[in-house]
């Protein structure tokens, strides 16, 4: 302990006070200047948030590495403790899965024909960027993780991620070497979809719950438990048809949609990157 | 002037401790769990260290250093931008001006103060995070997070100690 004596003692503890209260009074203002300057959407508060986060985003990987290993080794020991139903329910579903395979090659063959009939252009171009999650932030107010995958890496605003169950979310928020993807059940997640079985195309809306709701069909009675529903292509950022999940339940007017991600197995993802064809034939390339 | 340069490494270790620790424990706590609602119920681990640290060693994790923890948890995870920075100050300040009635009293009095600090901040995240996102948040989910928060004091105040009573030894 070092400590002061006497006359310095007595004019320095009174001025640090003053300073300690003034940095606080000063840095408690700042908190809710950025509370105020963050909610409104400013250009300038936008850049830094992604610069800080882009630079701490290797830290994040490595940080989630062992606890990835952790988790690893946590399935590990559930898959062991259920191999004997876990194999019974493989075999199952890989017997089902070979005849799905073989339809899917008919179909497959004969779309083939059919195009080559009408020489129809096919539609798009799309490829997979894959990336690791490396926080889960969430919390009570946001549903969002962070992928260490950003724009040196192809990845762009609004693009949508998927993982080998479905849909996850679409990406938010671009950095140089990270993104962050707004998940399906966020607040602020809005994606044009369409059910599968009717054709009709409504909007899933996240609300921070882990099933969001299907807004704006056009005829909600349509709508029937167990109904597949995919993206519809809608506005030509996200891809049509990615699997997002089955109606779940069409109570009191609305009308949930169970998701077929796992919100809390998310791993490895991959980002579709999606570009329509152009009027004069060459991709867009935003 | 006798110092050496082991010397003044181990006052830099000393002093560097509670920021580095606090400062993992922002990225630990937003590291992806796979257990079933991890992501959501996450205890503000760093809030621990801010009301450790506020008790025992307030110097060596200062007022801004705090607010710079705090913004960079908000950064991270994407949530309300500068709210857990101005609960940590708070919660910083409000220990500074009490931490004597603390020192040297048994654990579960530290517990104690903990536990009725945890509603007050939560109940503060709770009314400023609805207020940013425009819709109120699943209270629910906000209580278990407080309950949660609550039950992992004692580990988290005891590895901090550890840490504490070995740095202070270097």
């Amino acid at each position: 302990m070092r400590a002061p004596k006497g006359n310095v003692l007595r004019v320095a503890v009174p001025i640090r006070n003053v300073l300690q209260r003034f940095a606080f009074v000063l840095l408690i203002g700042s908190a809710f200047a950025l509370m105020l300057l963050g909610r409104l959407d400013n250009a300038v508060v936008e850049r830094v948030r992604l610069g800080i986060v882009d630079a701490f985003a290797p830290v994040m990987d490595v940080v989630s590495r062992p606890v990835s290993a952790v988790n690893a080794l946590a399935d590990n020991i559930r898959e062991l403790a259920n191999l004997r139903t876990e194999l019974a329910r493989v075999q199952a579903e890989n017997e089902r899965l070979l005849q799905w395979q073989t339809v899917a090659r008919r179909l497959e063959a004969e779309n083939a024909a059919f195009r080559s009939l009408l020489s129809a252009k096919s539609e798009t171009s799309s490829f997979l960027i894959a990336a690791r999650v490396v926080a889960d932030a969430g919390g009570p107010f946001v549903r969002t993780v962070l992928l260490n995958a950003g724009r040196r890496d192809g990845v762009r605003k609004g693009q949508a991620v998927v993982n080998a169950e479905g849909l996850v979310g679409r990406i938010a928020e671009v950095g140089e070497r990270s993104s962050r993807v707004l998940l399906l059940s966020d607040l602020n997640s809005r994606v044009p979809v369409v059910n599968e079985r009717s054709g009709q195309r409504g909007v899933l809306a996240g609300d921070n719950s882990e099933w969001p709701q299907l807004v704006f069909l056009p005829n909600q009675a349509q709508v029937q438990p167990g109904d597949p529903v995919v993206t519809s292509g809608v506005g030509g950022v996200l891809p049509p048809g990615l699997p997002i999940g089955i109606v779940a339940a069409t109570g009191d007017g609305v009308v949930r949609i169970q998701p077929l991600v796992n919100w809390h197995r998310l791993e490895f993802v991959r980002v579709v990157r999606y570009e329509l064809p152009r009027i004069d034939g060459t991709p867009d390339q935003r | 002037m006798s110092d050496t340069v082991s010397d003044r490494l181990a006052q830099i270790a000393r002093n560097g401790t509670p920021g580095l620790l606090t400062l993992f424990l922002v990225f630990f706590s937003l590291a992806p769990f796979n257990f079933p609602g991890s992501a959501l119920m996450m205890p503000p681990l760093a809030l621990m260290a801010v009301f450790h640290w506020g008790i025992y060693r307030p110097d060596l994790l200062p007022g801004p250093l705090v607010f710079v923890l705090g913004l960079l948890q908000d950064v991270l995870s994407g949530g309300p931008l500068g709210m857990w920075a101005a609960v940590f100050l708070v919660v910083h300040a409000v220990m500074a001006a009490q931490r004597r009635f603390f020192l040297g009293k048994k654990f579960v009095v530290e517990w104690l103060g903990f536990a009725l600090v945890v509603p007050v901040v939560f109940l503060a995240t709770w009314l400023m995070g609805s207020a940013y996102v425009g819709a109120f948040a699943d209270p629910g989910l906000i209580l278990i997070q407080a309950l949660l928060t609550v039950a992992f004091y004692p580990v988290m105040s005891w590895l901090m100690s550890v840490v504490r009573r070995t740095v202070g030894r270097i």
